[in-house]
């Protein structure tokens, strides 16, 4: 497959390119920063043992739309036809730092609702334009239910799952394929110095989910497999209880 | 805002434990600007990893683990400092390369084989990893990130090899891999009857052999004293080996702590007994998975956790050749009377000193012991030092936990230089570790008042207490 990959230098963005070029597909890399996309270039080329320079990339910043057309355009001259577009990118921060800077909080909105989903609408416009594709996009499951400890991020990553399942119903059947990852508590630079629950998952192992799902066209993949239980008994718990209980 | 959770580090040995907080970030340049050490992936047994005393921080490197560049031509990998040994004998392997230095364990980080400036079975031959280190990009005291090499800034080089990360942090290695002509080994394995028996198979295979290592049952005494298996290996012809590449090994693990006593002098002897009888004919030989022969340990994760929770400690010491050929035998007769046993005793022969100012090997031979911690084995540490010290040689720091600072000074007479190079890049002994405090007499975090609660063992951090073990 020729894939766009939009967050490919941290955590498991950057496990999941590893895998993908160790699988023989082609990726082209989108990100904020030049320099740090090079040098994760670099990573997959030698990775997947490929030519120098084979991999290309693009700046690409979820907090500025104007940014999304031109790198799709460099990925489609450097790819040709894309098969899929992934997005990992996204911010992250505690509850309780959200709270506390009200700046952070509208750029965590930015980025990780309106930006992603103003990204998807470029990409998949391209995907159905060209006569399909797979649109992957990281979602969380801190979107499955308001919960205290991720009231704001939970609220964006919401949204964003609401969007990819509309995506899904109004496109499948004309060649869009939608994939919502809900990723639990992954152990990766975001979640650093946060206390891991003991199904912690490890981002290595969840590229792996991540590729399976794309391959089977799974519409939603919880990674790994048991916060899909995690997450089943949370949503049945009633509202007295979720009062209590600060998961 | 919710400050991030201390938690508890140590070493392979896991003693001594600390409570502390290791940042973690991708971007390994961005959390050294303030931080007195760096960390990979805590393999070193003693605490050469751990802040010092009154320090709260420790920059961990394993998120910073990409690759920059290979040339096939020239073997050169260049990667960030957290790139694990595991990821690059996976990769590489099956290109047809290979670290050209191994220690016994793939979870080790490329900073952390130049830190301790790392050797193997074939240091006789190969000599140590830093030879094949061909640059380093290194933050220094000062703020400065700088690339050195053997030519360029060479005194910050050689002090950085081997040194225990206390020049700086490294954030960038680039080595020369080794080239292999197929990727499997090709071994021979003899039984040797005693100590005196096996150092001189050792010394005679090292010379057509390019690896060698035996272990030894350290238990036995009198006459069978030393008694064990030496094993020869070399890389397989492609001829010889099969046409298909090792298929990955699975993992097993210790799933959680064994009581403390079970490594005891009992089941030691037991031990060693079996890994003798086991290798019935008196040689072996044969082809043999990579990982089973550079790794063997690697096959059991957390083994550590066998010798319960008040840890264990190995203690290695070189011997030189001017100490004669008798001093195998004096070391373990040593051992024994302070009636200490370990499970595993791995004697392996030592070629040039390298490159780094205090890089361990030198001509001669190593000793390694493992023992389960317990009261007297400081005792037992400062015996064995006093021996190594009358004999000329020395200790290995990335195992070390209870050397002193008097006993290694007398150890090494290359420290001065050493001192000197690290005085001019960081003249406040900014980057500091535990061991460093304890080695080498560094301040413990000048200007800090809060010092990080210490946890010795179960006893001392308030958990049920732990049975006093037996050994050592």
């Amino acid at each position: 497959m020729k894939i766009v990959l939009l967050g490919a230098t941290k955590g498991m963005g950057r496990s999941l390119g590893r895998l993908l070029v160790e699988r023989k597909h082609d990726l082209f890399l989108l990100g904020r920063e030049a320099q740090d996309l090079a040098r994760s270039a670099r990573d997959f080329e030698v990775r997947g043992s490929r030519p120098l320079n084979s991999v290309g990339s693009a700046p690409c910043d979820l907090a500025h739309p104007d940014s999304f057309p031109p790198a799709l355009d460099a990925a489609e001259k450097a790819l040709g036809k894309i098969d899929a577009v992934i997005v990992t990118g996204g911010l992250f921060a505690t509850q309780d730092k959200l709270e506390a800077d009200p700046d952070f909080t509208a750029q965590l909105l930015q980025v990780d609702f309106t930006g992603t989903v103003l990204f998807c609408e470029v990409a998949r416009k391209r995907l159905l334009a060209a006569g399909g594709g797979t649109l992957c996009v990281f979602s969380s499951v801190a979107g499955e239910r308001g919960r205290k400890p991720v009231i704001i991020y939970g609220a964006a990553k919401a949204g964003l799952s609401h969007y990819l399942e509309g995506l899904d119903h109004k496109f499948s059947g004309q060649g869009l394929t939608v994939i919502n990852i809900k990723p639990g508590f992954v152990k990766t630079g975001m979640t650093a110095g946060l206390p891991a629950p003991p199904f912690a998952g490890d981002p290595d192992k969840v590229a792996k989910l991540v590729l399976t799902a794309i391959e089977k066209k799974k519409p939603v993949a919880y990674v790994p497999g048991p916060w899909a239980l995690i997450m089943f008994v949370i949503r049945l718990l009633p509202r007295a209880i979720m009062r209590k209980i600060s998961f | 805002m919710r400050r991030p959770r201390d938690e508890k580090l140590s070493g392979w040995g896991r003693v001594p434990t600390v409570s502390a907080h290791q940042v973690l970030s991708e971007d390994l340049a961005s959390i050294t600007t303030d931080v007195p050490l760096s960390r990979g992936l805590g393999r070193s047994y003693g605490d050469a990893s751990l802040p010092a005393q009154g320090d709260r921080r420790v920059a961990g490197s394993v998120l910073a683990d990409r690759i920059l560049s290979f040339d096939p031509d020239s073997g050169i990998l260049r990667a960030e400092a957290g790139l694990s040994l595991r990821e690059i004998v996976r990769l590489f392997l099956t290109r047809g390369f290979f670290t050209p230095v191994s220690p016994g364990t793939q979870f080790v980080t490329l900073g952390g084989m130049v830190a301790a400036d790392i050797h193997g079975k074939g240091h006789h031959r190969d000599g140590c990893f830093g030879q094949y280190v061909t640059s380093l990009r290194i933050r220094v005291a000062d703020g400065r990130i700088i690339d050195c090499s053997p030519t360029k800034e060479r005194d910050l080089f050689r002090a950085t090899i081997g040194g225990m990360g206390l020049t700086g942090h490294i954030l960038e290695v680039a080595v020369r891999l080794k080239r292999i002509p197929s990727p499997w080994i090709y071994f021979e394995s003899v039984r040797v009857p005693d100590i005196d028996a096996y150092i001189a198979a050792l010394k005679e295979s090292s010379a057509t052999w390019p690896q060698t290592v035996g272990f030894i049952d350290c238990t036995k005494r009198g006459r069978s004293l030393g008694r064990g298996i030496l094993i020869k290996g070399r890389w397989a012809d492609p001829k010889e080996a099969p046409p298909f590449p090792p298929p990955p090994k699975r993992e097993r693990s210790v799933p959680f702590d064994l009581p403390s006593g079970l490594i005891n002098r009992l089941s030691i002897r037991a031990f060693n007994a079996l890994t003798y009888w086991k290798h019935y004919a008196p040689v072996k030989r044969g082809i043999i998975h990579p990982e089973s022969y550079f790794y063997p340990l690697d096959a059991v994760l957390h083994w550590n956790r066998a010798y319960g929770r008040r840890g264990l400690t190995q203690y290695q010491c070189l011997l030189p050749n001017e100490a004669g050929p008798g001093v195998a035998r004096r070391f373990l007769e040593l051992m024994q009377s302070h009636h200490a046993a370990s499970p595993v005793c791995v004697i392996k022969d030592h070629g040039p000193q390298g490159i780094g100012l205090l890089s361990f090997p030198r001509p001669g031979i190593s000793i390694a012991v493992d023992f389960a911690v317990g009261d007297r084995t400081q005792a037992l540490v400062d015996a064995l030092n006093e021996f190594v010290i009358r004999e000329g040689g020395r200790v290995y720091l990335a195992k070390d936990a209870f050397t002193r600072a008097a006993h290694f000074r007398a150890m090494e007479p290359r420290l001065a230089e050493w001192e000197a190079i690290r005085r001019r890049w960081d003249p406040e002994r900014k980057f500091r570790s535990r061991q460093s405090v304890r080695v080498l007499g560094d301040d413990p975090a000048p200007g800090t008042t809060r010092v990080p609660e210490e946890v010795h063992d179960a006893s001392s951090s308030g958990l049920s207490p732990a049975p006093r073990s037996r050994t050592a």
